[in-house]
């Protein structure tokens, strides 16, 4: 029999911030637990105002071996990074 | 006894519970039984700690004797002390920890329910601040319950032990005297009895979720809440917990 409480990933979203951060991870038997965990380890100093947690194992991930055909490729394509064109100043803030 | 002597003696009680039994917890601190669990346990103890610096200080204050929330913490012996007699006990394992801390959690989340409508806006003010710290550590020590109660054989067993240990601490909460009179007359605080439904109501929910069963046995310990008794346990709890006022009196940092 295993022993060890599943892993969670824990996510919040700060004060100000408009998306959930990943802030680490922590042990819990369910996911109520998860949350309350969360509350008590991650937000001791006010740093959030929401909190998602997601079991690790329900997490799918890129392979660190797979990094050069997945993201290298990217790099020579700087045409794709929208720095060539002078923004009016009619437009404001993008 | 003058009004303000009832009231001051009502605040020590609150403050008292807070304080001992933050205390206690706070023992746990670097010792629990995973990382997760320990964070969460000092919280709760720096939340009654906090939640005492208001009791006691208000207390300090309608005494009148220039006494500061950290004279009356630090510098009384054990039979000064008004807080229940759960609260001094020792804690025993995790699952006695926390069933003798969702006991009293379900006491004070009803209490300060109460309190918030308190006919003395200081009173007042302190529960209102204070009943949301409790209402999470009661959804929490309840779910802890339930978790181990409702868990393996071996942990069902446990704090079906520590239920049945712990329960003849529970009727002093709801056993009134004059103090409590003097304080329900003026609408300060509820009278104990009163409090009893609302609480039992949180109980039997709990322990049925947790598959416990609450004992039957009527019998009462007392003597915390009137300093007439308190257990042997209070004693060694201040030996520690006052050691650096009583070596170095009056020490500040």
């Amino acid at each position: 029999m295993k022993n060890e409480w599943p892993l969670w990933e824990v996510f919040i979203r700060g004060q100000h911030g408009m998306s959930h951060r990943h802030v680490g991870s922590l042990h819990a038997p369910d996911a109520e637990m998860a949350i309350k965990n969360a509350r008590d380890v991650y937000t001791r100093r006010n740093e959030g105002v929401s909190i998602w947690v997601v079991e690790a194992r329900h997490i799918s991930a890129t392979a660190p071996g797979e990094k050069g055909p997945m993201f290298e490729p990217s790099e020579a394509k700087i045409y794709r990074h929208p720095t060539f064109y002078d923004i009016p100043d009619e437009a404001g803030q993008m | 006894m003058t009004h303000d002597e009832a009231l001051f003696q009502f605040l020590l009680r609150m403050g008292d519970n807070t304080l001992i039994l933050g205390h206690r917890v706070s023992e746990w601190c670097g010792h629990s039984p995973v990382l997760e669990e320990d964070i969460a346990l000092a919280n709760t103890a720096l939340d009654l700690i906090g939640q005492t610096q208001f009791w006691l200080g208000l207390a300090g204050e309608v005494e009148g004797q220039g006494r500061s929330a950290d004279d009356l913490a630090f510098h009384r012996d054990a039979w000064d002390f008004r807080n229940l007699l759960l609260v001094e006990l020792p804690n025993g394992d995790f699952g006695q920890t926390l069933m003798r801390q969702f006991l009293f959690d379900a006491y004070q989340s009803v209490l300060l329910g109460r309190l918030i409508s308190s006919s003395d806006e200081r009173v007042a003010a302190i529960a209102a601040k204070a009943s949301k710290e409790v209402a999470y550590h009661v959804e929490r020590s309840a779910d802890t319950v339930v978790g181990l109660g409702d868990g393996t054989e071996e942990s069902h067993a446990r704090m079906q032990a520590a239920l049945d240990y712990l329960w003849p601490y529970v009727g002093e909460m709801f056993t009134g005297d004059e103090v409590d009179a003097a304080m329900a007359d003026t609408g300060i605080a509820p009278d104990p009895a009163s409090l009893q439904e609302d609480f039992n109501v949180l109980i039997s929910r709990v322990m049925g979720e947790a598959t416990l069963s609450v004992p039957n046995a009527k019998y009462s310990h007392k003597g915390g809440r009137s300093g007439v008794m308190h257990t042997e346990h209070l004693g060694h709890l201040l030996t520690s917990m006052q050691w650096l006022q009583r070596a170095y009196p009056g020490a500040a940092w």
